[in-house]
């Protein structure tokens, strides 16, 4: 076990080596041109004249067509064949380091942060390169994913110019190289023609049992039913088997007119969590019957929610038709 | 010529909404955006060769979602903003048969720079595809 501690420290300090390294050129095959931009326009939705109309571009400050930004880094990859860069280019590989973790068992990588950062736009018949340093390799994190790394590259991007390079932009690229948490994913894919969907995020469901099915089958039929005690009349919510008061077994339910006012909220904003919308604002509804209830809220503006707002009940439809939740809306006092 | 009127620094508010922007995400446009921006990994391209990869289709590379922020905040903010830098996180992929929709708003304005940081985020149904704060310059 010490023998592997020190291999696994041996590898690491190898790394924690490589830290700060500048590996040397890698060139675009093509210089920026009007073709390249007019396709990469066509395809991702851009209509700025500047990267396609050369009178218009004629007018900017640049006096002539230029690249879109975002497509910076896309002058100098390689292309169909991998590894395979222009003339020129650095025989290093900037990404030795990913190699080594993958040969330590972090043989998954998944690609985190990408920040481009421009000092201009490049302008066609301009010929770039970029180089790259490895910036930073974090301490072993474990995510949802797996455990692994953070690797950090920087990319400085340039053009070259008889008078002397420019640098244009910059990018930062972050990966997380890890050792998959579930494994199987990669070994045990599906190759067969029954294709899997990509995966549906639903609501969750809520618990349901004898004593609260009722609840949720009122609202599925569009009622919001508070649970009485068929004793004394009290009414209690959530729903529970006993009366809080009398302590009698024996209940039925009253429907709810739905009108009630705020008592509190909390509004959700991180983590984000799928299906749902963020800001997310859920109130603890006061009914006017008397009970509180959680519930979200919707048709709320921000910095418009507030204690004692009323509000009313409404019910909305999720996945299908699989859950029907009672929501509340503000209306007039 | 441009019909499009680019925003002035002066008429922006930190806080302002920018219109939503809903992307069907669509075979063509994960290929087509990968050959774009020559990145001509097969999982971008080739079903079979992403359903290998544990994906159940191919999946939308980097480099297109980067250009689709563009093309959102640049469709808001007019021709003539320049952007000073456009960084994005990532999170759930982009699959055929989704739709992704932007939404966005002013984080901040630095009147010494015209400059404006618009953060937004790409939501699609198993989540956010990408969160993103992009800076433009206005005049």
């Amino acid at each position: 076990m010490l023998e592997t501690k020190l291999a696994e420290q041996d590898w690491m300090s190898e790394v924690r080596a490589m830290v700060g390294r500048e590996y040397g050129r890698v060139y675009a095959w093509d210089e920026v041109n009007a073709p390249m931009i007019r396709q990469w326009c066509e395809i991702m939705g851009v209509d700025n004249p500047m990267y396609t109309d050369a009178t218009y571009a004629a007018t900017t400050e640049y006096g002539g067509i230029v690249a879109p930004p975002a497509m910076l880094q896309a002058w100098c990859l390689e292309g169909l064949h991998a590894n395979n860069y222009p003339p020129g280019s650095t025989t290093e590989n900037p990404y030795e380091v990913l190699r080594l973790m993958e040969g330590q068992g972090y043989q998954s990588v998944v690609a985190v942060n990408s920040d481009l950062s421009f000092e201009r736009y490049v302008k066609v018949g301009e010929k770039l390169y970029y180089t790259t340093r490895l910036d930073a390799v974090g301490e072993q994190k474990t995510t949802a994913l797996g455990t692994g790394y953070f690797v950090t590259l920087i990319m400085s991007f340039f053009s070259e110019k008889p008078a002397g390079n420019e640098k244009v932009g910059e990018l930062l690229f972050r990966v997380f190289k890890f050792s998959p948490a579930n494994a199987q994913s990669a070994t045990e894919a599906p190759v067969a023609d029954a294709a899997p969907a990509a995966p549906k995020i639903k609501r969750p469901k809520p618990g349901m049992s004898d004593d609260t099915r009722f609840f949720w089958e009122g609202a599925a039929a569009g009622k919001l039913l508070i649970q009485r005690c068929k004793c004394c009349g009290t009414l209690r919510h959530p729903p529970g088997p006993v009366c809080t008061k009398c302590h009698s077994f024996e209940w039925d339910t009253v429907e709810s007119a739905g009108k009630g006012s705020i008592y509190s909220f909390v509004v959700m904003h991180y983590p984000e969590v799928p299906p749902f919308d963020y800001p997310n604002p859920v109130g603890l509804i006061e009914l006017d019957e008397g009970v509180r209830l959680v519930a979200g809220l919707v048709g709320v503006k921000r910095n418009e929610i507030g204690i004692g707002q009323r509000v009313q009940v409404e019910f909305q439809s999720f996945d299908d038709g699989e859950l029907t939740l009672p929501l509340f809306r503000p209306v007039a006092p | 010529m441009t019909s499009k009127n680019t925003r002035r620094f002066d008429e922006v508010r930190a806080g302002e909404a920018l219109p939503e922007l809903a992307i069907p995400i669509t075979v063509p446009l994960i290929a087509g955006g990968a050959i774009a921006t020559r990145d001509y990994f097969p999982g971008h391209h080739d079903r079979d060769a992403a359903r290998k990869l544990g994906s159940p289709h191919i999946f939308m590379n980097i480099l297109t979602t980067s250009g689709l922020v563009q093309r959102y905040v640049e469709e808001w903010a007019g021709p003539g903003a320049r952007f000073g830098s456009l960084k994005i996180k990532l999170g759930a992929p982009n699959y055929p048969g989704d739709t992704m929709t932007f939404t966005g708003e002013v984080s901040g304005c630095d009147a010494a720079k015209r400059s404006v940081e618009v953060t937004l985020k790409g939501k699609n149904s198993m989540g956010n595809h990408v969160t993103s704060t992009v800076a433009v310059v206005l005049p």
